[in-house]
């Protein structure tokens, strides 16, 4: 009765290797479909992996039997070359298939325990494991809900208990003066929040590819040489530099390669007090953009005063070390000093990270715009068709805000009772 | 020790009713302690049963065997089904009910119930042994001994009623608050809150204009509440329609601050779906109506209930109001409508036996624990009656699960979310709906009762007898397959999808009843009537039933995952302390309990998995 998960278990790093697990009863089903058979259990086998006729990869496979594996269940684990490409298309494929899903966080973890295949040092750790776990997926989802996404969201959730709670009325208040026909109304709900999800959802497929990876933001007050680093670290002229500053009031991205991890570096707005409009919305988007990044090197005239935005973990150097000295390690764009340095310590930093969650986090959300939209669908087709029983049609609705709870947060009755009570005099 | 009895319910209401009824059907011998024998039965608020989300309870407490359908059948004096025109996951059965009948037949039931003792008294305090409570001690300071003690003392704990600016103690109008039960409560420390609800004026029916009102009657073909009942009992009447005008508006806003629920006189929370007429009008304030049922109490006397209009207005102003209604001009009161306040027990406090955590021996049903209706408080009232038997004759405890009842669903609700006004049941709470409907509430729980061993031989065979005609029925159905071939050629717009399907899944789809099949397939035609349609009933939503699979599956496994009572929140490193406060007030028996309280996250619960576990082993160790 279980079904079958699978999950990106691996953090991308110089070897270039990805691995997926998928456990469940389906595991070895799955993996006879992309391989072509089952290898022989715990011996890793080279195999290619096909989508059709098309050769997506050539992996290594191992399998292993129920009981004789992390979660207890029957599990294969792919190896796959490590680029973004081929993560995205074997993700994007086993999405796609019948009773499988994409694990939640830690639920692998959770089914290890439910087969009695953890012990007691790995319970111990689960606590600080969980919280990493939860911390990553926290930052990802800001990375989501910042700005617009956020707002549609939270307007979906409204409209969705909105026409719940209109459903539902004439459901359990049938007894009492509550509206004859509430179809109309319902369907206009479903008919806007439906054309903005099929926005979003081809919005998150064109995201996905540039927001894959790690976002380092490089921090730091006007003219301080933010801009110059980036340049030096590019090795082109990508962001304008010039002496006056707030030049840059845009967030411009630099994507690079950064032994071997997929990096971007972002280039903000310098951060002061300002009466120019234009600037402060830079400075605020550069705010925001930097506090949602993975890392962030801040520029500092003087780096033993620690800036506002810095978090455990983030690089601070002194700035413009060609005429600037002191204590700190320092960088300069303009003479390449201390440039090298700077991207082992990038490099070291990030690969610590678990990493490519943006791509499962983006698949997740699309999965569940689409299993959202799909529900939706239906409930308005029931209602077109005029069907009189709206029980079927709130449980299509309860089904997609089930789907997109991820985004709009979990609903419960109480919220649908709470809107029922708002809007209608009810009792008799 | 030897023991007076196994069990005793202390009060006679539906809670009580139906504990006691379901104790002694257990072969537990009960004693049921009432303050007078006439009280037992009584419909202190609106003289209706059923409806949506309750009807459900009633149908699910009579396929247990339970007292109140039955009851309810014989004072029925109109019965309606209500949402019939949708599908039956959503229609409930309501029935207006003869108070005097109901109350006569109630007494009945429980006086001819085999190990029932009834015992007139009243309940002032607990016989004690350490923690543990053995019986009760009666007011005149007698004695009754019992291994398990079910309380459903409703709103008599510090009851206080309020009209107008007069308030007084009391339990319901006309009987005493128990004062020394309360303050024995007291001492057990349990977490108390406090609520309030409210009912109309009575009016005497002689003096109502009952010739230009509009009239409501019931259903040609009334649907009964018990699967053993077969026809009404009672003569069956209409009820009268009418509605509040600008003039009643006005009186009510003019005098609202004489309102003991706008004075502040009141601290208890109310129920939202239940409001007074002075709530509707302050918070609905464009409604220009609304509108008044009035409804027999009996056939047997005059008085009106007229539904809608619940009050704690003065009186003066309550005879001002009513008779600028319409029908209404010339009516005379026979008893003011009041507010009552009346304190509950946190039902977090509670286990899913509905057994206190910390007070072992003593079980809660019916309003005390924070709910309101005559059907929740009988639903409750059959739990925490089989569970207290349980106890008594050393049987393992009897839990419902959100996946099987409207009564699971109500008592995962109250255990683990509390309530924050008086909890009422609506079909919305359950979100397996679809399959937890009024038709299949035997065929969900009737085999599982007679497992437990509450029901009795006459159930047993017409169960048995219903579910073979149905099996073998279905078994007829399902026997013979169509491909959509034939079935195009039978002149049916199906998929031509190349599926073959069976009668039962051709069932299942909108363009098809049985009438059709009967079309198809002659044999068919010898199937009876009940099984067609339950059959229908059941084929209709069973493609949406499968889908709800794995969701039953995912709360069945974690129901599985017994968390210890006593077991400690603050020590779990890695849990927000908003988290374990929240998880140590709910106690949650399961990690499926868990998971719905308030705030859990996955990662949460795994954490708490996992320390349960461990706790676990290292006990076994």
């Amino acid at each position: 009765m279980m079904d079958t998960i699978f999950a990106l278990s691996s953090a991308p790093g110089k070897a270039g290797v990805a691995v997926i697990r998928l456990s469940g009863p389906a595991a070895f089903e799955v993996c006879h479909a992309l391989a072509g058979d089952v290898p022989a259990r715990r011996v890793a086998s080279v195999r290619l992996l096909r989508q059709g006729d098309e050769v997506i990869d050539q992996a290594l496979i191992l399998t292993f039997d129920a009981g004789h594996s992390f979660t207890g269940e029957e599990t294969v684990e792919l190896q796959l070359h490590g680029s973004v490409a081929i993560i995205g298309a074997v993700l994007d494929l086993l999405a796609g298939m019948e009773g499988l899903r994409q694990a939640e966080p830690g639920e692998f973890t959770r089914r290890a325990l439910e087969n009695e295949r953890l012990d007691l040092a790995q319970i111990e750790g689960l606590g600080d494991l969980l919280e990493a776990e939860t911390e990553a997926q926290r930052r990802q989802a800001m990375k989501m809900f910042s700005g617009a996404l956020g707002q549609k969201a939270e307007g979906w959730r409204g409209r969705l208990i909105r026409a719940m709670a209109l459903l539902e009325v004439t459901i359990d208040f049938a007894d009492e003066e509550v509206p004859e026909d509430v179809y109309p109304e319902v369907i206009a709900i479903l008919d806007g929040v439906m054309s903005e999800l099929r926005i979003e959802i081809a919005g998150v497929a064109a995201a996905e590819r540039i927001r894959t990876g790690f976002e380092v933001a490089i921090v730091g007050a006007p003219n301080v040489g933010k801009s110059t680093l980036l340049n030096g670290l590019a090795g082109r002229d990508a962001a304008i530099t010039s002496d006056v500053a707030g030049t840059t009031r845009d967030v411009i991205e630099v994507r690079m390669d950064v032994n071997g991890l997929p990096v971007t570096f972002l280039d903000t707005a310098g951060i002061r007090e300002t009466e120019d409009v234009v600037e402060s919305v830079g400075i605020a988007r550069a705010k925001e953009r930097a506090t949602q990044a993975d890392l962030r090197v801040f520029l500092l005239d003087d780096p033993s005063q620690g800036p506002e935005l810095a978090e455990a973990g983030d690089i601070l150097l002194q700035a413009k070390a060609d005429v600037a000295s002191g204590d700190f390690p320092g960088v300069s764009g303009k003479t390449g000093a201390g440039i090298a340095e700077l991207i082992a310590e990038i490099s070291e930093r990030l690969s610590s990270r678990v990493a490519n969650a943006g791509v499962a986090t983006h698949l997740r959300h699309k999965r569940a715009l689409q299993d959202g939209c799909d529900a939706l669908e239906q409930a308005r087709d029931l209602m077109l068709q005029n069907v009189e029983m709206s029980e079927i049609v709130a449980e299509e609705i309860r089904r997609a805000v089930y789907a997109l709870d991820s985004l709009v947060g979990r609903v419960d009755v109480e919220a649908i009772l709470d809107e029922v009570f708002s809007s209608f005099c009810l009792g008799k | 020790m030897k023991h007076d009895f196994d069990v005793i319910v202390v009060g006679g209401g539906h809670a009580g009713a139906d504990a006691a009824h379901a104790a002694a059907r257990m072969g537990a011998r009960t004693a049921l302690v009432t303050l007078t024998v006439e009280s037992i039965g009584v419909m202190s608020c609106n003289p209706a049963i059923g409806g949506l989300g309750k009807g459900h309870l009633v149908r699910e407490i009579d396929a247990l065997d339970g007292v109140m359908g039955r009851v309810a059948d014989k004072a029925g004096i109109q019965f309606r089904l209500l949402n019939r025109r949708k599908g039956p996951a959503v229609q409930g059965p309501r029935a207006q009910a003869d108070r005097k009948i109901y109350r006569e037949e109630m007494q009945n039931e429980l006086k001819n119930c085999a190990n029932l003792t009834i015992v007139a008294g009243e309940a002032a305090d607990f016989l004690m042994d350490g923690p543990r409570v053995q019986g009760v001690v009666l007011a005149d300071g007698s004695e009754i001994s019992a291994a398990a003690v079910v309380l459903t003392t409703g709103t008599f704990l510090r009851g206080l009623i309020h009209i107008g600016d007069v308030s007084r103690p009391g339990g319901r109008m006309g009987d005493k608050p128990s004062v020394k039960l309360a303050e024995r409560i007291d001492q057990f420390g349990l977490p108390l809150g406090r609520l309030k609800t409210g009912t109309p004026p009575r009016l005497d029916g002689k003096t109502i204009d009952w010739s230009d009102l509009e009239s409501q009657p019931g259903d040609d073909d009334p649907t009964l509440f018990s699967f053993l009942s077969s026809k009404v009992w009672a003569r069956q009447i209409d009820c009268g329609i009418t509605h509040t005008n600008a003039q009643t508006h006005e009186i009510i806003e003019k005098n609202i601050h004489r309102s003991a629920m706008y004075s502040g006189r009141i601290e208890g929370v109310g129920p939202r779906y239940c409001p007074s007429i002075e709530d509707k009008i302050v918070r609905f304030a464009e409604k220009t109506s609304h509108q008044v049922f009035l409804e027999p109490e009996s056939l047997s006397d005059s008085v009106i209930y007229p539904n809608g209009i619940s009050t704690s207005l003065p009186e003066e102003i309550q005879y001002d109001y009513v008779r600028s209604i319409k029908g209404l001009e010339n009516v005379t009161i026979l008893q003011p409508g009041y507010a009552i306040e009346y304190d509950y027990v946190d039902p977090r406090a509670l286990d899913g036996r509905l057994a206190l955590r910390d007070v072992p021996g003593l079980f809660l049903a019916g309003q005390i624990n924070g709910t309101t209706g005559y059907e929740e408080a009988a639903a409750q009232g059959l739990v925490a009656g089989l569970n207290a038997s349980a106890v008594a004759l050393g049987r393992e405890p009897i839990t419902f699960s959100r996946s099987n009842s409207y009564i699971g669903v109500m008592i995962d609700d109250l255990i683990t979310r509390g309530v924050s006004e008086p909890y009422r049941m609506f079909t919305s709470r359950a979100e397996f709906r679809l399959s937890l409907r009024a038709d299949n509430a035997d065929q969900r729980l009737t085999e599982f009762g007679i497992g437990i061993g509450c029901v009795g031989v006459e159930r047993q065979q017409a169960y048995h007898a219903k579910m073979a005609a149905l099996t073998s029925a279905k078994d007829q159905m399902e026997s013979v397959i169509f491909t959509p071939k034939e079935l195009a050629t039978a002149g049916h717009a199906v998929n031509q999808d190349g599926k073959r399907r069976n009668g039962y899944e051709l069932l299942a789809l909108p363009q098809f009843d049985f009438d059709a099949l009967v079309s198809l397939h002659p044999e068919w035609g010898e199937i009876d009537a009940q099984s067609r349609e339950q059959l229908s009933k059941d084929a209709m939503y069973a493609n949406y039933i499968l889908r709800q699979e794995r969701d039953v599956a995912i709360l069945k496994r974690d129901e599985q995952q017994a968390i210890p009572s006593d077991f400690d929140y603050a020590q779990i490193e890695g849990l927000s302390n908003e988290l374990k406060l929240k998880l140590s007030a709910a106690r949650p028996d399961n990690i499926g309990q868990a998971g719905r309280v308030d705030g859990m996250t996955p990662a949460a619960l795994t954490l708490l998995l996992a320390k349960v576990r461990q706790a676990r082993r290292g006990k076994i160790a």
